[in-house]
């Protein structure tokens, strides 16, 4: 029986146990006396005392069962094996592993063919086992949750109990998710700063890790100020275009549109932000690059077709709809009264809007400004394919430049080894972007919370 | 309310001339009206919400509109500064006219309108500036006032208000750190600014307090003696404290008009009684 199969099993038996519960409480009822809880409810505490426990007992097994066989058939191979190096080990373990499971193997020794015969037989006798004392806890639970269905059993509480256990368990599997990441990161960047020391690394101004396969000898040197620069310029030169463009459009869907343009703008705008950025970046590598350095040419400039300003200019297009959205929003929250107070003065609509409306909505519309900032300051594909990966730092928007998570990807991608600074700085780059934007994104929490506060 | 200097004031209204007609009391109709509805039906997205409304409102008195939830005692009060031009549902038929010229005339701007008839509303609604500006709003919207003028009627109004006591200390602080009373008054400040001729109060005391309502009510009633004031309350007792004559509204029409008292005293309809004893919601 594999896995799937038996815990399909289980919660048939479960299905079954909650019947059974069921009957049990109505027949107990049927005595006169009067329930604690509606009968569902100890259906339901009968089947989880029946599921839970064989369900656990599951999951212990599934963990530590591989590891115990594993001991088990080591200790039988031939001494010899154990003079083996630790890799050679690991090879002869998953052979007679593949060998149990039945699949073909490359001229098989007969020993590796004993062991594997003997893990066969092992893994059986677990999975029987298994079996066997699955049913046994889940019969036993079933007997004797059945029996305590009495009418004082307080089985709505024990229920409720459960599924508050069932909740704070899901949302402990994403919050020990985040911490466990931040966790490794720091780790990691801790052992990137055993080879370079913090402060060369945040204030150094030269970028050029020697790849080690070059063998150039050293380890180059790691500075994050023009990365650091880089993703600012392209940063800033996207919010330029953001949040102009942005604002203005979230101004002319909440206050000027009529609803029929709204209804229709405002999802097709929206789709701008579910564009794959992958798709943003080769339009700016293919076409806006191209077009940018023409009309450089034009003009007398010399604008490379991969620079900041082709990445910025993308960038800042994918982001108008967090800007606009997010305002659009915040502009419609402020109380009608606010407009009519102004227009019963005699103010004209736009008077209303620039001297009462915006005003009222500015706390919500920066925060919306710092999460664009904090989503173009993350943003990868686009940098990868438009901004030219040339980390030097300067201060020409229309030349070439790298950004923090170019680099991150640089230094990730193809051979690596987790033990040389050029592959551990990525930890330190990453954990370098984590902070600015949590940063970022705190700060525009605070913001948008005291702005909503103001109207409760 | 402290008279506004002679170099400010520069309005010239005739004084009251109101006769004490007791004559028959729907078409009560004071001979110095300062507001003058006729037929006015007004309809949301052609649901009726007016019908074929015909009244008065005389000069430099308050009057009350009275009436259950829904009566169309607000739409009645926001029609008469035009609030509803920018509701594109709403459609409207008949006249209104202030001082004998009509609103909806095209030669009318619309802001000058409003000037001239302004308005409270509900809930406090100061802008999010300070003290100083938000009355200062409407004066720096016409323009070309010099500052020491501008502080001399920020000044008045505040004082007008009764609440330049409380904030002549600190009128550069928000308007949002005021309590609720104390921004209603600050409201009802920022509209005398401009100097209206009419001033409407859409329930301005139901989100206060029992004191800042009592503050409210001799705030309205020592304003007659230079503006129109035009309130809509669903408290009896309050339209009875303050108003010169009541206006009772039900389902979109005029029901009975007459002087406070004697509506209040000796209704003529069954439908007024009824109400105005709490027999009718």
């Amino acid at each position: 029986m594999n896995n799937l199969a038996l815990i399909a099993t289980v919660l048939i038996v479960m299905a079954l146990a909650y019947q059974l519960g069921l009957t049990r409480s109505k027949a107990v009822a049927g005595s006169g006396e009067r329930l604690h809880s509606r009968p569902g409810y100890y259906g339901v505490l009968v089947a989880l005392w029946c599921g839970l426990p064989a369900l656990l007992l599951f999951i212990l097994w599934s963990v530590f069962e591989p590891g115990i066989i594993d001991l088990l058939v080591f200790q039988q191979l031939p001494p010899e094996v154990a003079a083996f190096s630790e890799r050679e080990q690991q090879l002869v373990m998953r052979r007679i592993a593949a060998l149990a499971a039945g699949q073909n193997v490359a001229d098989p020794q007969d020993f590796e063919r004993l062991a594997a015969s003997q893990q066969a037989r092992l893994e059986m006798l677990g999975h029987l086992s298994m079996l066997a004392t699955m049913s046994i806890v889940a019969v036993v639970g079933l007997v004797v949750a059945r029996r305590h269905v009495t009418p004082r059993l307080r089985a709505r509480n024990h229920v409720e109990k459960a599924i508050t256990a069932l909740l704070a368990t899901c949302s402990g599997v994403a919050i020990l998710t985040t911490v466990g990441i931040i966790l490794s990161m720091i780790g990691e960047a801790m052992n990137f700063f055993r080879f370079v020391s913090p402060v060369e690394f945040f204030f150094g101004t030269t970028w050029n890790p020697r790849f080690s396969s070059s063998g150039a000898g050293g380890q180059g040197e790691y500075g994050l100020l023009p990365l650091l620069w880089g993703t600012l310029m392209v940063s800033i030169i996207a919010l330029l275009v953001a949040i102009p463009l942005g604002l203005m459009t979230a101004i002319y869907m909440a206050e000027y549109a009529p609803a029929w343009l709204r209804s229709v703008a405002k999802p097709v705008i929206e789709v701008l932000a579910g564009i794959p950025t992958i798709v943003y970046g080769f339009f700016a590598l293919i076409v806006i690059g191209p077009f940018l350095s023409g009309f450089g040419e034009l003009v007398g400039l010399n604008i490379r077709t991969t620079s900041a300003l082709t990445a910025g200019l993308v960038m800042g297009i994918m982001i108008i709809p967090f800007v606009s959205s997010l305002s659009d929003d915040i502009i419609t929250q402020v109380p009608k009264a606010l407009r009519d107070g102004a227009l019963g003065l005699g103010a004209t609509k736009s008077e209303t809007i620039r001297q009462v409306v915006l005003p009222a909505a500015l706390p919500g519309i920066v925060g919306a400004f710092l999460l664009a900032a904090s989503r173009a300051i993350g943003e990868t594909m686009i940098v990868v394919l438009a901004a030219g990966n040339n980390p030097v730092l300067h201060a020409n928007p229309f030349e070439a430049v790298s950004t923090i998570t170019v680099t991150i990807v640089n230094q990730l991608t193809g051979d690596m080894d987790f033990a040389s600074p050029q592959s551990l700085v990525a930890f330190a780059l990453g954990l370098t972007l984590f902070v600015i934007t949590l940063g970022l994104n705190v700060i525009a929490l605070v913001v948008v919370r005291r702005y909503r506060q103001q109207y409760e | 309310m402290p008279e506004l200097p002679p170099s400010l004031l520069s309005l010239d209204r005739p004084g009251s001339a109101l006769s004490n007609s007791t004559g028959p009391i729907i078409d009560f109709a004071p001979d110095a009206s300062c507001l003058d509805v006729e037929g006015l039906s007004l309809a949301y997205g052609g649901k009726p919400a007016l019908r074929d409304l015909t009244l008065r409102v005389p000069r430099q008195r308050v009057t009350a509109f009275i009436g259950p939830s829904g009566c169309g005692k607000s739409t009645l009060l926001r029609a008469l500064n035009r609030l509803h031009d920018l509701d594109e549902t709403v459609s409207r038929q008949g006249s209104i006219r202030l001082e004998g010229q009509e609103i909806h005339a095209p030669e009318v701007a619309v802001d000058e309108l409003r000037r001239r008839v302004g308005m409270v509303f509900q809930a406090p609604n100061p802008f999010p500036m300070s003290i100083y500006e938000n009355v200062a709003f409407g004066l720096r919207l016409q323009g070309g006032m010099s500052r020491r003028r501008m502080n001399d009627i920020v000044e008045w109004a505040l004082e007008a208000a009764a609440l330049w006591g409380e904030v002549k200390d600190r009128l550069r602080a928000s308007a949002w750190s005021l309590s609720i009373g104390q921004q209603q008054r600050l409201v009802i400040a920022r509209t005398l600014a401009v100097r209206p001729e009419v001033l409407l109060l859409d329930e301005p005391a139901s989100a206060l307090d029992p004191i800042s309502t009592l503050k409210i009510e001799e705030l309205i009633r020592s304003l007659k003696s230079q503006l129109t004031l035009v309130l809509v309350t669903h408290n009896m007792q309050q339209a009875a404290r303050v108003s010169d004559y009541t206006a009772f509204l039900h389902d979109g029409e005029l029901v009975e008009y007459a002087p406070t008292a004697s509506l209040f005293t000796n209704p003529r309809l069954a439908r007024t009684e009824n109400y105005i004893t709490g027999r009718m919601a």
